[in-house]
């Protein structure tokens, strides 16, 4: 008898062991897949990193931040990246004028306000419009929003950074609209009865009560919005012009570090030039702005979470 | 207290109550009308480019090279080269996501390495594109010298929406309760076992749902792809996949230089000729049309899969 | 009618013939339930009878939810104000009652703030007012000495007792005619349960009260009378006394000998 269990058991615990190299096997194909993003950030930072070093062996650090001029492509080249970070913060600015007023007042809306119904239908709609390719609204900002705004200033100059911050800005909505209103319904009803309780209206309950509850997850929809202005590239390149300007004015044309990119990109650079690395030194600015915002952004949400 | 002061309160309370209602009632309107012009906005742009590219929708608009000649010119090898860029980003994102996924949300032990990748993901969302086109340039074209082809396009777009992926399928497994796991445990199934029985077949909408959102994104996207390099005047297709001679495969396209319909709408975008905005415009209506339709199926997807499913 | 009148003593508020529906379901039975004027009402049952349920219709906190709908009267006198009329703001019934949660509820700002909010939320404005009348409320709910010295500090950092205390002052602030109290000591430790409770005895000397509570022994401590509802229904409403002691329905006495609930 004590044989043949034994026999039984070995071979169950052989299959059982098959089977448990099967599982290890798997488990270490899924992991292999959920290290491949680590490899891409690696990767980003790695270019960036490394190419942005020779760029910095031609141009120092101080001129870098602090020249008024950009002409990496003239003879006598500049590399004041101040230039370009005007553009990028004058659109991000106009965009977020419009995006931050119109995308808090829906989130408060659809939150405090609207029936269930009303936001299974808006919701949708609105993700419609942050999911529509980005070259299409540059078209719309350069053919359509430039023209009509022309009629109200007339010395708007055909691309210019006014109509291609507003679209941009009505493209940003949702995501503004869509976190607030995520960071506004985790406040708890408790909350808001207390305030009802005691006689306050909606608006009232809103403004003083939930708002004040969700500021952070607010503030993060805030600076994820911001992460995302200055990261847009092609509706600045079509309809705000590729030309390197420093300028506050959002009437003018001026390049953002994302515009530049994609200048230089349609051109034809040698590989290994310094024209070539700057591209890869304004990407590293680029990535350094968002980066800081989405970490920040992230955070922010974090604590919201955490609260309740 | 006296009736006649406390019926004073009351009358001043209700001037009070009142104005603070009407402050509801224009908020109500101020809230409707910033909805409205989000949607205003969409249809504008709709009509906009619907007057402007109608006259060139007609079938041969689909089946044209590009031209110099804005009237003859037509969108064949942008739609054929986005199709074939989707297939190559398709095939890399999606095992790479739902993997990553998988192994998140069922395998990942609370360790710090799993902290990082988390970390990790969360802030390759929020990457602008055009970075994903550097680093597209840096390592695919000049490092491995894979060209500006439709695999490296297919490749960068595959990283560019590895979170969008990444995110749906977690989002889709983590609404499968505790107990179906512990159900499948509980009559010996392995790990794998509970994912490849359990866990995917439920999961399956909800992780297609942030499939074609994330593919949506990707045909949409135009930044990166210019950053590598792309020509934008493609006349020819890249070569078919089906031969006739043995072994009737082939992936000679992979390597194909290629155009894709945002590069081709940035491009007639930037021509100073009005008839080419036409064709800009017609090319518009075409790719929101898709991203359009993709992205309404993953709505409806959704909407369906709240509908049926009450765990 | 299922109740004797109990007394004689003024009446507050009276909820005549009341009948409350959640959709299709029939919440709440036609019930009947006076609120003598400056005394303890307690409603005690096993969770799901409807107390909860009937202490919310007072101030109109149904009409938040859709669905939710309402017959009969719960009558407020002097002014013989039916609150649950539609022509009835309920903005207006909810500044004249006041109600105090099952779970501290502090809002995200001071405690000062917290307080004065029934008085801002009326437009008050003027800060000599706010002041005095925060203190009052404070003093009222036992809880000036604690605070007094950190009146700008975040309500979060008081403790749970306190933070109910608190919220017994915000609802105080505003000179309600009624306080509502849903099972307010349910989140909290015994010791800040007796205070509250204590609170709740000092206050009937002013206002009228009208608690939920799960806890019977609670009732008996701090209540003049006493309703017990099951499923729905008043079964009998009297002198706690008489309930804890000689319980008329047999329902009420099998909840109170702890046969089940």
């Amino acid at each position: 008898m004590s044989t043949t269990t034994e026999f039984l058991v070995s071979e169950r615990l052989a299959r059982r062991n098959s089977r448990r190299l099967a599982e290890r096997l798997i488990e270490a194909v899924l992991f292999a897949a959920a290290a491949t993003s680590i490899f891409v950030t690696v990767g980003i930072v790695y270019i960036l990193v490394t190419e942005s070093i020779v760029f910095f062996r031609h141009v120092s650090l101080i001129d870098f931040l602090t020249d008024t001029q950009w002409t990496p492509l003239f003879d006598d080249a500049h590399f004041g990246i101040m230039v370009l970070l005007s553009g990028t913060a004058v659109s991000s600015i106009v965009a977020l004028g419009i995006a931050i007023p119109l995308g808090t007042t829906i989130a408060i809306y659809l939150s405090e306000f609207a029936s269930a119904r009303m936001r299974e239908i808006a919701k949708p709609i609105l993700e419609l419009l942050s999911g529509m390719p980005t070259v299409v609204f540059g078209y719309f900002a350069l053919i359509f929003v430039t023209p009509l705004l022309q009629r109200v200033i007339p010395d708007l100059s055909g691309f210019n950074l006014l109509s291609a911050g507003l679209v941009m800005g009505i493209m940003i909505v949702p995501i503004i609209s869509s976190i607030s209103e995520d960071a506004m319904r985790a406040v708890p009803m408790a909350l808001r009865e207390g305030s009802y309780a005691m006689g306050a209206t909606r608006l009232q309950t809103a403004l003083q009560i939930v708002i004040p509850a969700a500021v952070s997850g607010i503030a993060s929809a805030y600076i994820l919005g911001i992460a995302r202005a200055v990261g847009e590239t092609m509706i600045l390149s079509i309809a705000a012009g590729m030309q390197p300007n420093l300028t506050w004015d959002p009437r003018e044309p001026a390049a953002t570090i994302t515009a530049f990119i994609v200048q230089v990109a349609l051109g034809d650079l040698p590989h290994g030039s310094v024209g070539y690395q700057t591209i890869f030194a304004a990407g590293l600015t680029l990535m350094l702005f968002t980066l800081s915002f989405n970490i920040l952004g992230f955070w922010l949400q974090r604590r919201y979470r955490e609260r309740y | 207290m006296s009736s006649s002061s406390s019926s004073l309160q009351t009358a001043r309370l209700r001037t009070e109550i009142k104005r603070r209602r009407r402050w509801d009632l224009v908020f109500i309107v101020i809230g409707i009308f910033a909805l409205l012009l989000g949607l205003m906005t969409l249809a504008t742009l709709f009509i906009d480019m619907l007057i402007d590219g109608w006259e060139r929708l007609h079938p041969e608009f689909f089946t044209s090279f590009p031209s110099r000649r804005a009237a003859h010119a037509g969108i064949l090898s942008a739609w054929v080269g986005s199709l074939a860029v989707m297939v190559v980003t398709g095939t890399v994102a999606i095992p790479l996501g739902v993997a990553t996924g998988i192994w998140l949300e069922e395998y990942a032990p609370r360790h710090w390495v799993t902290n990082v990748i988390e970390i990790n993901i969360n802030n390759l969302a929020g990457v602008p594109s055009i970075i994903f086109g550097l680093l597209a340039l840096g390592l695919f074209v000049y490092s491995f010298n894979l060209g500006q082809s439709i695999r490296t396009a297919g490749l960068t777009l595959a990283l560019l929406i590895l979170p969008v992926m990444i995110v749906g399928t977690r989002e889709a497994i983590r609404s499968i309760p505790q107990s179906i796991r512990e159900g499948a445990y509980a009559l010996g199934a392995t790990r794998w076992q509970t994912v490849q029985h359990h866990i995917l077949p439920y999961s399956l909408p909800g992780i297609l749902t942030g499939v074609i959102i994330g593919m949506a994104r990707a045909i949409g996207e135009t930044a990166p792809i210019i950053t590598i390099g792309a020509l934008t005047f493609i006349a020819f297709l890249p070569p078919p996949p089906i031969t006739d001679a043995p072994p009737f495969l082939s992936f000679e396209w992979l390597e194909a230089p290629f155009t894709v319909m945002p590069i081709q709408i940035f491009n007639w975008t930037s021509r100073p000729e009005s008839a080419f905005q036409h064709n800009a415009a017609a090319a518009g209506l075409v790719l929101v049309a898709m991203t359009l339709i993709m992205n309404g199926l993953a709505i409806l997807l959704r909407y369906r899969l709240r509908k049926n499913i009450k765990w | 009618m299922l109740h004797p009148p109990v007394t004689n003593l003024p009446i507050k508020a009276e909820v005549r013939n009341f009948n409350f529906f959640y959709g299709n379901f029939h919440a709440l039975k036609n019930v009947n339930l006076p609120l003598c004027e400056k005394k303890v009402t307690a409603m005690i049952g096993p969770s799901g009878c409807g107390k909860s349920t009937l202490l919310r219709s007072f101030n109109r906190m149904h009409d938040l939810y859709p669905g939710n709908r309402y017959e009969g009267a719960i009558v407020l006198h002097p002014d013989q104000t039916n609150l649950l009329d539609p022509r009835v703001d309920p903005i207006e019934v909810r500044m004249r009652l006041s109600m105090v949660f099952q779970k501290p509820n502090p809002f995200p700002k001071s405690i000062y703030e917290n307080v004065a909010y029934g008085l801002r939320v009326r437009g008050i404005k003027k800060r000599s007012i706010l002041d005095d009348k925060v203190e009052e409320a404070l003093t009222s709910a036992a809880l000036w000495h604690e605070v007094k010295h950190r009146l700008k500090d975040m309500a979060f950092a008081l403790s749970g007792g306190q933070q109910q205390r608190m919220c017994i002052a915000r609802a105080l602030a505003t000179a309600p005619e009624i306080l509502l109290f849903d099972e307010p000591t349910s989140a909290l430790d015994p010791i800040a349960t007796g205070s509250i409770e204590e609170l709740i005895n000092e206050l009937k000397h002013q206002i009228t009260i009208l608690i939920v509570t799960h806890n019977m022994q609670q009732a008996a401590r701090v209540s003049d009378f006493t309703a017990y509802m099951y499923l729905g229904e008043l079964i009998e409403f009297g002198n706690t006394n008489e309930i804890f002691i000689k319980p008329r329905d047999k329902r009420t006495e099998d909840y109170i000998t702890g046969r089940f609930g």
